[in-house]
């Protein structure tokens, strides 16, 4: 990096603000015995503009959805709107402290609220806990429902949790994190569950199916209504990955699929930041029978009578009376316990329900819509151009397709030379090597919030970088050439771990 | 692409080697297994005792571009691993079918007849090429 660290940066009795003298008797130190050595914290020393430079300089080096088109297949890395910042930093919100009684957070409480009344609309589940903090933990919430709905059930026999080989990489680790067993499914010739397969794996021992649609090919899986029925006429249940429901959001109720349970990526689906490893925000929604299990605390109204008639009249509008209801925190009675402090990631949740409020329905159907076409036109250009081949290029695809970094004239060329050199082109890379069932991949998710003209460029520079992979490949191979870095040595950063300094 | 092969090994469908020596079932992953994978940077090594289910997972290996689960050809008690794995694991990439993972008992010694011996292996592999995604 060209960026020196800012202990590099320190020079001795630099500082920043100066403060005014203090107007109070200073007051001793404790004993020599209870203080630090003076060189035991060797903190930097530089001003207030010495700071800030660093820390811009640094930001700009980076990639990101603010500054560059992020095609980053499976990621959905649309815009986040800035109105989301903008209304999670009204005071009101981020001066709660989360230990203040019910009472004097009513107003929150009514976002949250409304928060799990559209995810349910959205999804059609029955209820939601915005609980988990993030999409992974979300799954393990939705997987730790199902095994124990078994349970109370008193059925003890199901341990096995079927999951295609398509599915993200999350969907085992969490099988195996909530103690039960993985067994693959493979994909049919179409990219789908194949349901010869799935019906010779399915028993009085399968707990569940983890399904994801559409899947990470890319595809609408297009038996989903027989693979539902068949998993419950086993007794199993159908947790569904929510990673990819910006494709059919507003379009398809997952509920409505036959799925029980479902994860959702507020990062993905509705522009909460994808932080670097956080804060995240993994809603879960379940169908009426799974209800009882939920993680608590779930927000819910009290009300007295006259309220309820008017509800019962469906006078919805009572609602804004806040004189005749109150909000309040209640746990499942089967719960499965809790899964975060608190009340759940607060200000990732506002940024989500403002996203919703600002589409309204027909605008969140405009999303998917959008995110589907997007896709399907890049997908079009690469096919119509014939250097990049993209595995299942016969089916519409949803809101991403994998293409494939297997270049006709250029055998050493792979995935990753493709990706590297795209960053010359000033475009993060798609998502490379996954799914793993398709050879050399390239998985490109352009979201909904790209114009054409971005798509028409980023299209360009994939065939243009074709055409060199032909003429001149050591310009992919030593790719890429104005990043910040040059190509890193993953096998060796990998092999020779250095994971702290001390 | 042409792979290499162990004409005494025989081979799963899951790109698993197993080879038998003086009495015990030699485990390893295929020359193809390894450059699809490419540079492995890790692999978990079981432990000595644990049983082994023929087509189960026993193992995971660790790539720059994956990490894939490694599927027992044969099953049994396993009685050995390769330690010189641990530190250098790029010999999967090198020597794959000198780079044995594991040793096994076999329980089932006639498990290994319905595996591929090396030709059947190479058309296997061929045809997943070519009907390649």
């Amino acid at each position: 990096m060209t960026e020196p660290t800012v202990y590099q940066l320190s020079s001795p009795g630099r500082h920043g603000p100066t403060l005014p003298a203090l107007d109070v008797p200073l007051a001793p130190l404790p004993d020599a015995q209870f203080l630090r050595a003076a060189d035991a914290l060797p903190l930097p020393e530089l001003s207030e503009l010495d700071v800030v430079r660093h820390f811009v300089r640094l930001s700009q080096k980076n990639m990101s959805i603010d500054t560059t088109f992020y095609p980053l297949g499976s990621c959905t890395m649309k815009y986040n709107p800035k109105i989301n910042e903008k209304v999670a930093g009204l005071s009101g919100f981020t001066n709660l402290h989360p230990l203040q009684d019910a009472d004097m957070t009513q107003g929150a409480m009514q976002v949250l609220l409304e928060l799990q009344v559209y995810l349910a609309e959205i999804s059609g589940f029955a209820a939601i806990t915005l609980q988990p903090a993030a999409g992974a933990q979300g799954e393990l919430t939705g997987v730790l429902i199902m095994r124990a709905y078994h349970l109370d059930r008193g059925d003890v026999k199901r341990t096995k949790i079927l999951v295609p080989d398509s599915a993200h990489g999350t969907n085992p680790a969490t099988t195996t994190m909530a103690g039960l067993q993985v067994v693959e499914l493979p994909s049919d010739s179409r990219g789908n569950v194949d349901l010869v397969a799935l019906k010779t794996a399915l028993d009085d021992t399968v707990a569940g199916l983890m399904l994801t649609n559409p899947n990470t090919l890319g595809l609408f899986e297009e038996h989903v209504l027989d693979v539902t029925r068949l998993v419950h006429e086993a007794g199993g249940l159908v947790y569904g990955d929510g990673a990819n429901l910006n494709a059919i959001i507003g379009i398809a109720k997952p509920a409505e699929l036959g799925i029980d349970v479902m994860h959702f990526n507020l990062h993905k689906t509705f522009s909460t930041p994808h932080g670097g490893g956080g804060p995240g925000a993994g809603p879960v929604g379940v169908v009426e029978k799974l209800a009882p299990f939920l993680p608590g605390p779930l927000v819910t109204v009290e009300m007295d009578e006259e309220m309820a008639g008017l509800l019962a009249a469906g006078h919805e509008h009572a609602l804004h009376e806040h004189d005749h209801y109150r909000l309040a925190w209640y746990t499942p009675s089967k719960s499965i316990g809790r899964v975060r402090s608190y009340w759940g990631q607060f200000g990732v949740l506002v940024r989500a329900y403002t996203y919703i409020r600002m589409h309204g329905a027909e605008g969140l159907r405009r999303i998917a819509e959008n995110a589907v076409l997007n896709a399907n036109y890049i997908k079009a250009r690469l096919l119509a151009e014939g250097s990049y081949p993209v595995a299942f290029a016969g089916r519409t695809c949803m809101h991403e397709f994998v293409a494939q970094g297997i270049l006709a004239g250029a055998p050493d060329i792979h995935t990753m030379d493709i990706a590297k050199r795209l960053m010359d082109y000033g475009y993060h890379p798609p998502t490379v090597y996954f799914p793993l069932i398709v050879k050399e991949a390239l998985m490109i998710e352009p979201t909904e919030t790209e114009s054409k003209a971005t798509l028409d460029a980023f299209a360009d520079a994939l065939i243009q970088i074709a055409q060199e992979a032909r003429e001149q490949p050591a310009l992919l191979k030593e790719a890429p050439h104005a990043a910040e870095t040059k190509r890193l040595d993953e096998v060796r950063a990998a092999r020779e771990l250095i994971l702290c300094r001390c | 692409m042409s792979y290499q092969y162990d004409p005494n090994a025989r081979y799963a469908k899951t790109h698993d080697w197993v080879r038998m020596e003086e009495g015990l079932a030699v485990c390893g992953i295929s020359d193809y297994a390894q450059h699809a994978l490419s540079d492995v940077v890790y692999i978990e090594l079981p432990e000595i005792g644990a049983e082994l289910i023929q087509g189960e997972v026993y193992t995971t290996v660790e790539s720059v571009k994956a990490a894939e689960e490694v599927y027992a050809p044969v099953s049994g008690k396993v009685v050995d691993v390769n330690p010189d794995l641990a530190d250098t694991p790029e010999q999967l990439n090198s020597e794959p079918y000198a780079a044995w993972i594991i040793k096994v008992a076999p329980s089932n010694p006639e498990e290994l007849d319905a595996l591929m011996l090396a030709d059947a292996y190479e058309a296997f592999v061929q045809a997943e090429e070519a009907g390649g995604h």
